[in-house]
């Protein structure tokens, strides 16, 4: 735990509106659909009709001799359409992290949502009109849509309801009469991984009560209110340019080996994104907008449809697991055993690194001397699944806090007891040996929640005859990116002779305020009004690479990059006025009035930057105009300008077989308490209060933050009724009047709060949030139903029906 | 197709149009008059992006023929400001932070303001109902159900 010395902040911490506000609240901000250009075409994606098939064959002359169409592609006019995924790392880490990507089917079609055939024409109805017109031949396959059955098959399956339990999956061995989802593997087997510590045959001989229950968390949509979309053009140098929503900049890179041109001829420039929640992490239109502009040379945009994003973008892995876990009669957890299945869906995308997070977060926020966590990603033919805000945390969160309540139940005590009891503190280690460096705030977070949330006593029912349960649980999520990607950003600064700064950084800001807190940091530093500094943002021939806008890393991250930005440029300022404020106000000697003289050292240690002065603290009445400072040195050292990096912690790819050491760089606890009434007669239930706690270290922008938690609280409180309705490789849900997110009448009270320890290792002692929020709550939600009606339910979708029918069977 | 001849009043302006009969108007707003404030979020009128007000009352202008919207006085997102002093609701979304990505925005803004001139003094729950065609995926709708009764208090001060 590292306490930073507390500083005496005038725009860290406050609630400054951000940079982008006004233009965003007037609708003046671009988002991707917002641009066009002249002589633009627009491109369409040509989708497979089945979620497993054999391509045989692709008959594009009709949709091509159609007037208006200027290029339909196929797999084989892709330069490099086999590749493996990339996320913006710049370190190849080989082995099973970067698997198989491919552009455009070819082989095997492996999902309903994979792409055929591109098509750019002159109106999006030509473009649509070609689409029907291209004869595609499949062989339809059977397919496999259960990742359990991808792994063991149909034969022997117990016939219980629920079908082979995660331990099967883990310690049988693979079928070898399984459908291959893939044509180029042998098995449907992504990775197998696994965290151990301690001894477990010995531990459950000391266990005085074991709770043991199989689970399953259902795929989750981002559901962005903007749809992936971009526009992209040749430039006159050749260089192939892009605007397009995307959380990851640096895809350029693979956008130029899949066009077959040296890094330097593909531009991205970002727009503001209308949303990404680890949706946009993955390439969505980029690579087909520029095949289309390489094959055309004309400017081309693609902007899918509400129906096309909610098919064929990546979704939160669905999850079968099984948690085993014992305790003595104390209260005090001495063994938990998890087995884990991942349905990866049709490509490998982010599984492994997902896999990692579900890993070793399996066991949970709790110290626990003897755990073991084992877990297998398979392909199925479902829509891939890939990185959602929580990144295969918020899946085992669900399960490990609903066991503690069982547990608690079991041992008659609280949820509240039994989580004092076992959570981890300051010193702890992770599951995987290392200890972190940033506070565990775990203690402080329960005590809070469970106080607010009984701060009134329960009443049994509400005056209209429903019932009332209340619900805690906690949890932890990393920020920042797996060690051994070897994270870094870098972000520029130049100080213009006005006094007012260009901030230059390839951020992807997608709603979090991830450019405009970098301007905040900058403006503390220099003592400025944040309208001084302008972020300029997004553009990889133009702005330092900040990597990926994921894993909760741009604060930590590029913040740090900031700081490191600032450091020259604040030294060198300082300096100068230092000799500026001892030749203005200690006159020489010879004059009358001299006292005595200080030397620019000991004026240098007390300079203080704000209201675009630079102060000598001691007498503030002796002081500097900023700007007059920036003329100086300007005048006399050359253009006030740096860029400075921030490395995050490294070490080589883990040994996958038994995880140890530091895996990421901290982590960021949560607790939430959630009290909901549930109709008895209907099954319907309402979540009336959500209390949402977070241990952010030090809120920047304390709107912002808060913005986080409340967001990201209500984001998973709509998986629990959002379901995608997925029917052997069918997203039947596919709009948003099937696809259900909460909307601002299923809002409860939402009582938010920050703990500030000043214990993360981004800047100022700050910890991510944006990932993290959104832990912690589904569970406390589940824990809050089970309270009220004595039903436990082991699934993270529960619908009105699904409370009926449990309560027939009680 | 043949071209059909609208008027529509946007923003104050007067625009005479050429459109076909299966032209939106939301796209009509968006490519013909280049008004980009409102989005396209689903198409179908559910989740409230493309929202424009129309003598006073919030339409989903994705869903309505540009042919059958002649005549109309349109006020878009881009028309609520005046020059840079934004309106109450504006106002109050960008002082509670109740802007995180800002693509459902306009159409937020748009529908609180048609709110306001339904009802000047809401209470919470009233909000609450009145915004759920206006889909938010970032802030949990809790900072602008805040800004609202802000922008209502507000406007109650200044009358």
């Amino acid at each position: 735990m590292v306490l930073q010395e507390n500083l005496n902040f005038r725009m860290v911490g406050t609630r400054v509106p951000r940079h982008d506000a006004a233009a965003k609240a007037k609708g003046e901000q671009m988002y991707s659909d917002d641009r066009d250009m002249p002589g633009m075409l627009y491109g369409k994606v040509l989708r497979s009709a089945y979620p497993a098939a054999i391509l045989k064959g692709v008959d594009t002359s009709k949709a091509k001799a159609l007037p208006g169409v200027h290029a339909v592609l196929t797999a084989k006019d892709v330069p490099v359409n086999q590749d493996i995924s990339k996320f913006g790392q710049m370190r190849d880490v080989g082995g099973g992290f970067e698997g198989l990507y491919k552009v455009l089917a070819d082989g095997k079609i492996r999902a309903k949502s994979e792409a055929i055939a591109l098509v750019a024409a002159e109106t999006e109805e030509i473009a649509e009109e070609a689409c029907r017109l291209i004869e595609v031949d499949y062989d339809v396959q059977p397919g496999v849509f259960d990742p359990r059955i991808a792994i063991l098959g149909t034969k022997g399956m117990p016939d219980n309801g629920y079908g082979w339990s995660a331990v099967d999956c883990i310690n049988k061995p693979e079928s070898k009469d399984v459908y291959l989802v893939s044509s180029e593997d042998d098995s449907n087997v992504i990775m197998r991984t696994k965290v151990e510590n301690g001894d477990l045959e010995a531990a459950w001989k000391q266990c005085d009560v074991i709770v043991e229950n199989d689970y399953y968390t259902s795929p989750h949509d981002h559901a962005y209110l903007e749809t992936e979309g971009g526009i992209g053009w040749m430039d006159d140098d050749g260089v192939i340019t892009l605007r397009v929503g995307t959380q990851v900049l640096e895809h350029y890179r693979t956008i130029a080996k899949v066009l077959g041109l040296p890094h330097t001829k593909v531009r991205n420039i970002g727009v503001l994104v209308g949303g990404g929640f680890g949706g946009k992490e993955d390439i969505t239109v980029e690579t087909y907008i520029a095949l289309l502009v390489q094959a055309t040379r004309r400017p081309v945009k693609m902007v899918w449809s509400r129906e096309e994003s909610l098919e064929c973008h990546s979704k939160r892995h669905p999850e079968y697991l099984h948690y085993k876990t014992g305790a003595t009669k104390d209260g005090k957890i001495i063994a938990q055993d998890v087995s884990i299945v991942m349905d990866g869906g049709c490509y490998t995308y982010c599984t492994p690194w997902v896999q990692m997070y579900s890993t070793i977060n399996g066991p949970g926020c709790y110290a626990i001397p003897n755990v073991r966590c084992q877990s297998i990603s398979t392909f199925t033919n479902n829509t891939f699944s890939s990185a959602n805000r929580g990144f295969g945390v918020p899946q085992t969160n669900f399960c490990y806090e609903r066991q503690m309540d069982e547990l608690a139940a079991k041992l008659g005590m609280s949820p509240y007891e039994i989580r004092k009891k076992n959570v981890m503190k300051n010193g702890d280690p992770q599951h995987t040996g290392f200890v972190t460096q940033g506070h565990v705030a775990l203690d402080e977070l329960v005590d809070t929640v469970w106080q607010k949330l009984n701060a009134t006593p329960k009443p049994e029912y509400l005056p209209d005859g429903r019932k009332v349960g209340r619900g805690i649980a906690c949890g932890m999520m990393s920020y920042g990116r797996l060690c051994f990607l070897h994270d870094s950003s870098r972000v520029a600064l130049r100080i213009e002779l006005d006094g007012s700064i260009t901030l230059r950084a390839g951020v992807p800001d997608i709603g979090g305020g991830q450019g405009s807190v970098l301007a905040q940091i900058c403006a503390e530093e220099f003592g400025l009004p944040i309208s001084d500094v302008h972020p300029f943002v997004m553009d990889t021939h133009l702005t330092p690479l900040c990597g990926t806008t994921t894993a909760t890393r741009q604060l930590y991250m590029s913040g740090n990059a900031c700081l490191e930005a600032v450091k020259p440029l604040k030294a060198a300022l300082a300096r100068k006025a230092a000799e500026i404020i001892k030749a203005e106000y200690w006159p020489p000697r010879s004059e009358p009035g001299y006292e005595w003289e200080p030397d620019v050292e000991n004026i240098l240690g007390q300079l203080e930057f704000h209201d675009r002065k630079i102060y000598y603290a001691p007498d503030p009445q002796k002081a500097v105009d900023f700007k007059t400072v920036v003329a100086h040195v300007s005048n006399e050292q050359g253009e006030l300008f740096n860029e400075g990096q921030f490395n995050a912690p490294a070490i080589e790819v883990p040994d996958l077989s038994n995880i140890k050491g530091q895996i990421l760089p901290d982590m960021t606890y949560t607790a939430h308490g959630v009290e909901v009434a549930v109709d008895e007669e209907t099954g319907e239930y309402e979540v009336l209060r959500v209390i949402a706690a977070i241990d952010c270290g030090k809120a920047i922008n304390r709107n912002s933050c808060e913005g986080q938690v409340e967001g990201g609280a209500i984001y998973n409180l709509g998986w629990l009724r959002e379901d995608l309705c997925w029917r052997d490789g069918v997203t039947k849900a596919n709009k948003f009047s099937t696809y259900l997110i909460p909307t601002s009448a299923d809002v409860p009270d939402v009582e938010t709060v920050l703990i500030e320890s000043r214990g993360g290792v981004g800047p100022y002692g700050a910890k991510g949030v944006g990932e993290p929020a959104d832990n912690s709550i589904t569970p406390a939600t589940v824990n809050a139903i089970n309270d009220a009606i004595g039903v436990s339910f082991h699934t993270t979708t529960i619908r009105p029906e699904d409370i009926l029918f449990a309560l027939k069977k009680k | 197709m043949t071209k059909h001849e609208i008027t529509l009043k946007v923003n104050g302006k007067l625009h005479e149009l050429k459109v076909e009969p299966n032209e939106l108007l939301l796209n009509v707003l968006r490519e013909k008059l280049c008004l980009t404030g409102s989005k396209y979020g689903c198409g179908i009128a559910e989740c409230g992006a493309c929202t424009i007000l129309v003598g006073g009352k919030s339409y989903m202008s994705c869903l309505v023929p540009a042919i059958s919207a002649d005549g109309w006085d349109i006020t878009t997102v881009e028309g609520l400001a005046d020059g840079d002093k934004l309106n109450p609701v504006q106002q109050a979304f960008v002082d509670n932070s109740a802007i995180q990505c800002g693509f459902c925005v306009p159409g937020m803004v748009v529908t609180s303001t048609a709110l306001l001139l339904d009802n000047p003094a809401p209470d919470e729950e009233y909000i609450k109902d009145y915004l759920r065609g206006n889909y938010c995926r970032c802030t949990g709708y809790v900072a602008m159900v805040k800004s609202v009764m802000d922008a209502a208090a507000k406007m109650k001060c200044d009358q």
